[in-house]
């Protein structure tokens, strides 16, 4: 059953080829069993993720199955659970049941789906290979020795080894699709706005979107089919129509312009990673694209001006952890000031407290100007750039990220080169487009990811050309061996 | 632009963080290395371009003036690591 | 050696929403604590600020009142630091692009002079918890304070003065005028005890002559005229004796005790204080049209100021009257139904300024709790001016309605107060005083014109006396005139 897609099991369950009870219990089985060697999960619900499908399977016997009645996915632990520790990879809220659900996990809920647990992360959303979680680093089921990236590196980790159908995930620079990437699923980071934020702890506000993570793109727009739309909480998310993302999947890509910004694929790039997204690039072709040169010349300094701009909003977001109305307390404070001070550094793990210390100074009295005013100039000529960009073509492609699953620890002291995981990735975040990875290759043993960004709502378009790519290859389909035989 | 161990105590009691001294060097460095990186910056050619401080260029939709929440202090009390009647307890305030 | 002194005003004032400013939770005062505090105003984790459209109304009212430029588009931005009653860490507020621009507001003094204050801009933000300093330990004996987030997220705009008051009773003018003006166009309950209304004093003084400014402190959280003038006097008086005895001025915060009448400086944090201001992630730019700001300026009632004016033209009040009259928006209102209801506006200002403020502010409560309906009143004006009721015999009935004896007619009814008007009986009883009276007539009618004007007060009195005081004066005068020649 594991080898199935969410459309495959959806499929399935309404034939009555099997329950959601005996999916959930299959489900549930294979990450007690494998779980313990990836680490992908944080909190496994079994009780509830079973009674969830025992409500599923009553709601089919009454001809009232949602969309998603009776499939089996998870939350990335970012995600706000009602009553479900809610931890964000952190200390910090090692102790914290959250006391309701986030739009998210109600929407999908109220589709039917079964949730079995909770995905571990990095801390905050706070990095690009899932080890600097509080509950130690996921590892990648195509090498154990390898990280899985980050920051939704659990529930990548646990859809590429088939321990879940699906995961949800966020995205702030990147977190959705180099960690799709990086373990051979598909993965996608909608439009700023398109999903509710509410319930989801923000690490950069203006950044912050939430998205599915599956095998395939088909499975993705089931997902966000579910996950999309307006949500009164968040006066952020945009009160607009949600296209029905199944509905276009097979148009052909006759006619589709597609974008190659040189800034992509620069001369450094690891030559296996630009053949495959080459050829990738050739399979569209083949079906009736065309490609064109663009240039995306402020692009180049979105590293920089992300790494203003999201510890700037993040130092000011995780503010509220102060050890007095949730989370963390340090024993035996002395005074107010030590509480804080002590609950903090101790919840806190180092990458986040650097990122807070950065984004402090980057507001600080006499350096606002220099960093935080600067990085939203900037911000704005890159996303003046894709404006342009979207005048010549539909929809921009290149590869998600610049190198393969690297080892794990190989990064781990030098946050900089770390940062550089995000470097194609982190553009769409600052001007809110919305972007997936899919798969297009596997060099010696580990897969590749190609990056397709779309313009502002069109999730439908770059999903369409995700799936006419997927109808033609099977690189999606490739799985690791972990876990192949359980 | 960079910090030195005064600036980096400066900024550390602006975020509550408190430092360990035996690492502060260390830390130190590696922000200035964060620094480094994020000083790009400086050189871009910005001209008078309008900052960006949201993806989003449109007005803020508001909610209207109705109470639609109630007195959820029993459910979220418990999470607290101190609270007596129905206070949230903070070692004392000395203004 | 003469000095000036300089005062600038920054005044938090709560809005009368029915919902906090960024959440769905009731702004009503004195709940239980924390049963007020939504998800959103504790913070939780993934949480969001929804804006509360009436706050943006009730603030563009405001700056419509003080003639100032509405900006059509404001920001909310972030002003960092930590304290635990500020669940966030941070206070949403604005800056660099408030909601209300430069505007001003006219005061007008005891001795009736008029004087323009400059505000500088009012900004749109979020109030903070409350914290409780007594009363709480840890199991070590060790003292906690209590925090209270009932009042966190109840909107309120901070309205900022130029320097423009030379005075402390400049100042509380000041203070009572926008008090007026905020309660009269319904975006705050003006409920001082509360702390509807809150006041930071900045102080300085300055040799006269001087243009610049000397330096200031701020007094912070001042929610009473009384306090409030107080502390100005007090602090005025300090910095001069500083000055005077070769000190400076430090410029730092200060806290005022009403019960002592002292003041103290705040641990200074000058220095260590940088909000880190900027944009909120969270919330776009509000924007307000041309069409937005007319509609609001339509719903605007009539100032007081402009209240004042109509009074004394139709009303032919004294400028006095008009101000007080006008000054409360609920006041104004009950006075004009009393007018309606008793057709004769001088007698009506001056029972609604007099007995009715009088027994209002001994109970202490507001004109909308009088026992007194204006319906009731205005009835009882008229029985004044219809001869059925003395002036004094008004004060007992106005006394029995205050006690819900019902309305005038029935109080004057049932207490059979109603002036004698039978010329016959009271003929009767005048016959009676002469009579009893025999001595003091006869000297009356020995004495001349002088003395006849003193002694005339003694048989009136015995009138009254025995009439209850029901007797129709003029009638007593005149009959007691023919009867004593």
């Amino acid at each position: 059953m594991h080898r199935k897609t969410l459309t495959e099991l959806q499929a399935g369950l309404a034939r009555g080829d099997y329950s959601a009870r005996e999916l959930a219990e299959h489900f549930i089985k294979r990450i007690q069993s494998l779980d313990p060697e990836l680490n992908s999960f944080i909190s496994i619900t079994a009780e509830q993720a079973l009674a969830q499908a025992d409500a599923a399977d009553a709601a089919r016997a009454r001809g009232e199955a949602g969309p998603l009645n009776g499939l089996p996915i998870a939350h990335k632990d970012i995600f706000c659970t009602r009553g479900v520790r809610t931890s964000c990879g952190s200390r910090m809220l090692d102790n914290f049941n959250a006391p309701y659900d986030a739009t998210v996990v109600e929407k999908l809920q109220a589709g039917g789906a079964v949730v079995l647990g909770k995905t571990n992360m990095d801390e905050f959303a706070m990095g690009s290979s899932n080890e600097t979680s509080y509950y130690g680093p996921v590892k990648n089921p195509w090498d154990l020795t390898r990280v899985p990236g980050g920051s939704s590196g659990g529930s990548a980790a646990a859809v590429a080894a088939r321990l879940v159908p699906a995961a949800t995930g966020t995205d702030t620079g990147g977190s959705i699709r180099q960690p799709a990437a990086l373990t051979g699923i598909t993965g996608l980071k909608p439009t700023y706005g398109r999903v509710s934020r509410w319930g989801m702890i923000a690490f950069a506000s203006s950044l912050d979107q939430a998205g599915p993570m599956a095998t395939s793109a088909a499975d993705c727009a089931l997902l966000l089919s579910a996950m999309a739309g307006h949500d009164p909480r968040d006066s952020t998310c945009v009160d607009r129509p949600v296209d029905n993302y199944s509905a276009d999947l097979d148009k052909p890509l006759t006619g589709l312009r597609i974008g190659l910004p040189k800034e992509f694929f620069p001369a450094t790039l690891d030559g296996r990673i630009a053949d495959s997204t080459h050829a990738a690039l050739r399979e569209l072709e083949k079906q009736g694209a065309t490609l064109v040169d663009i240039s995306l010349p402020s692009v180049d300094l979105s590293v920089p001006a992300y790494y203003v701009i999201a510890p700037a909003e993040a130092s000011s977001n995780l503010s509220r952890f102060d050890g007095v109305r949730y989370g963390y307390r340090c024993n035996d404070p002395q005074d107010l000031e030590d509480m804080f001070k002590r609950s903090r550094s101790e919840g806190f793990g180092a990458e986040v407290k650097r990122r807070i210390l950065v984004g402090t100074y980057a507001l600080s009295h006499g350096y606002y100007d220099a960093y935080y005013l600067k990085a939203q100039k900037v911000r704005r000529l890159i996303s003046d750039d894709f404006v342009r960009a979207f005048e010549q073509v539909d929809v921009i492609m290149g590869p998600t990220s610049p190198e393969l699953a690297f080892g794990l620890g190989a990064k781990s002291d030098d946050p900089v080169t770390m940062y550089m995981a995000d470097v194609f990735t982190i553009a769409v975040n600052l001007a809110g487009l919305p972007a997936l990875s899919m798969p297009a290759g596997v060099i010696d043993g580990l897969p590749v990811g190609v990056q397709v960004i779309g313009n502002y709502f069109r999730e439908g378009q770059i999903l369409n050309v995700a799936h006419r790519f997927q109808q033609a290859t099977d690189w999606h389909q490739q799985q690791p061996a972990f876990g192949g035989d359980a | 632009m960079a910090l030195d161990p005064q600036a980096l105590a400066r900024v550390a009691h602006l975020a509550r963080l408190h430092l360990d001294p035996t690492d502060s060097a260390a830390l130190t460095d590696r922000l200035n290395s964060i620094l480094d990186m994020v000083n790009q910056l400086q050189d871009a050619n910005v001209g008078d371009v309008a900052p960006m401080a949201h993806p989003m260029d449109v007005a803020q939709t508001l909610r209207a003036d109705v109470v639609t929440e109630g007195d959820i202090r029993a459910i979220v009390q418990p999470l607290a690591p101190a609270t007596e009647d129905g206070c949230y307890l903070v070692p004392r305030v000395i203004e | 050696m003469s000095w000036e002194t300089v005062i600038g005003l920054e005044i938090h004032v709560q809005l009368s929403t029915q919902s906090k400013i960024f959440s769905g939770s009731s702004t009503a005062f004195g709940a239980e604590p924390n049963s007020q505090a939504s998800l959103v105003d504790l913070a939780m984790p993934g949480t969001l600020p929804v804006t509360n459209l009436e706050a943006i109304r009730k603030a563009v009212k405001f700056g419509l009142a003080i003639d100032a430029q509405i900006a059509k588009r404001s920001v909310f931005e972030r002003k960092n630091y930590f304290y635990p009653d500020l669940p966030k860490g941070y206070q949403t507020t604005q800056l660099a692009e408030p909601i209300v621009g430069a505007g001003a507001v006219e005061i007008q003094l005891e001795d009736g002079t008029r004087k323009t204050v400059r505000i500088h801009h009012a900004h749109l933000e979020e109030d903070a918890g409350k914290s409780l300093h007594e009363a709480f330990f840890d199991e070590n004996g060790h003292g906690m304070t209590g925090i209270d987030l009932n009042r966190a997220g109840t909107p309120l705009i901070e309205i900022v003065t130029e320097p423009d008051m030379r005075s402390a009773e400049e100042a509380v003018a000041f203070a009572r005028k926008l008090h007026s003006l905020v309660t009269s166009i319904g975006i705050c309950d003006g409920h001082m005890a509360q702390g509807s209304m809150r006041f930071d004093v900045n102080v300085s003084v300055r040799k006269k002559g001087d243009d610049t400014l000397g330096t200031r402190t701020e007094t912070k959280n001042l929610n009473s005229f009384k306090f409030m003038e107080a502390a100005i006097k007090l602090e005025v008086e300090r910095q001069i004796d500083l000055i005077e005895d070769g000190g400076k001025v430090v410029q730092e915060t200060r806290l005022y005790n009403g019960d002592t009448h002292t003041a103290r400086s705040m641990r200074s944090k000058e220095d260590a204080n940088d909000y880190r201001y900027f944009p909120c992630p969270d919330l776009l730019p509000v924007i307000i049209t041309d069409e937005d700001i007319e509609a609001l300026r339509a719903e605007l009632p009539e100032l007081p100021d402009a209240r004042q004016a109509r009074f004394i033209d139709q009303y032919g009040l004294s400028d006095y009257d008009a101000g007080i009259l006008a000054g409360d928006r609920a006041v104004a209102d009950y006075f004009e139904a009393v007018v309606t209801a008793s057709g004769d506006a001088k007698l009506s200002a001056n029972w609604v300024t007099g007995d009715v403020a009088a027994r209002l502010n001994a109970a202490d409560i507001g004109i909308d709790q009088c026992p007194v309906s204006a319906v009731h009143l205005g009835q009882m004006i008229q029985r004044i001016l219809d001869g059925t009721i003395s002036s004094k015999i008004a004060k007992q009935v106005f006394d029995a309605c205050w006690n819900g004896e019902g309305s005038p007619d029935q109080v004057i009814e049932a207490r059979g107060l109603k002036q004698m008007s039978d010329s016959g009986e009271l003929e009767k009883i005048i016959d009676q005083v002469i009579h009893d009276n025999t001595a003091q007539a006869e000297a009356f009618r020995a004495a001349d014109e002088g003395k006849q004007k003193k002694m005339f007060g003694f048989f009136v009195g015995q009138v009254m006396k025995l009439t209850q005081g029901k007797a129709n004066p003029q009638q007593v005068n005149a009959l007691l005139q023919e009867r004593l020649k």
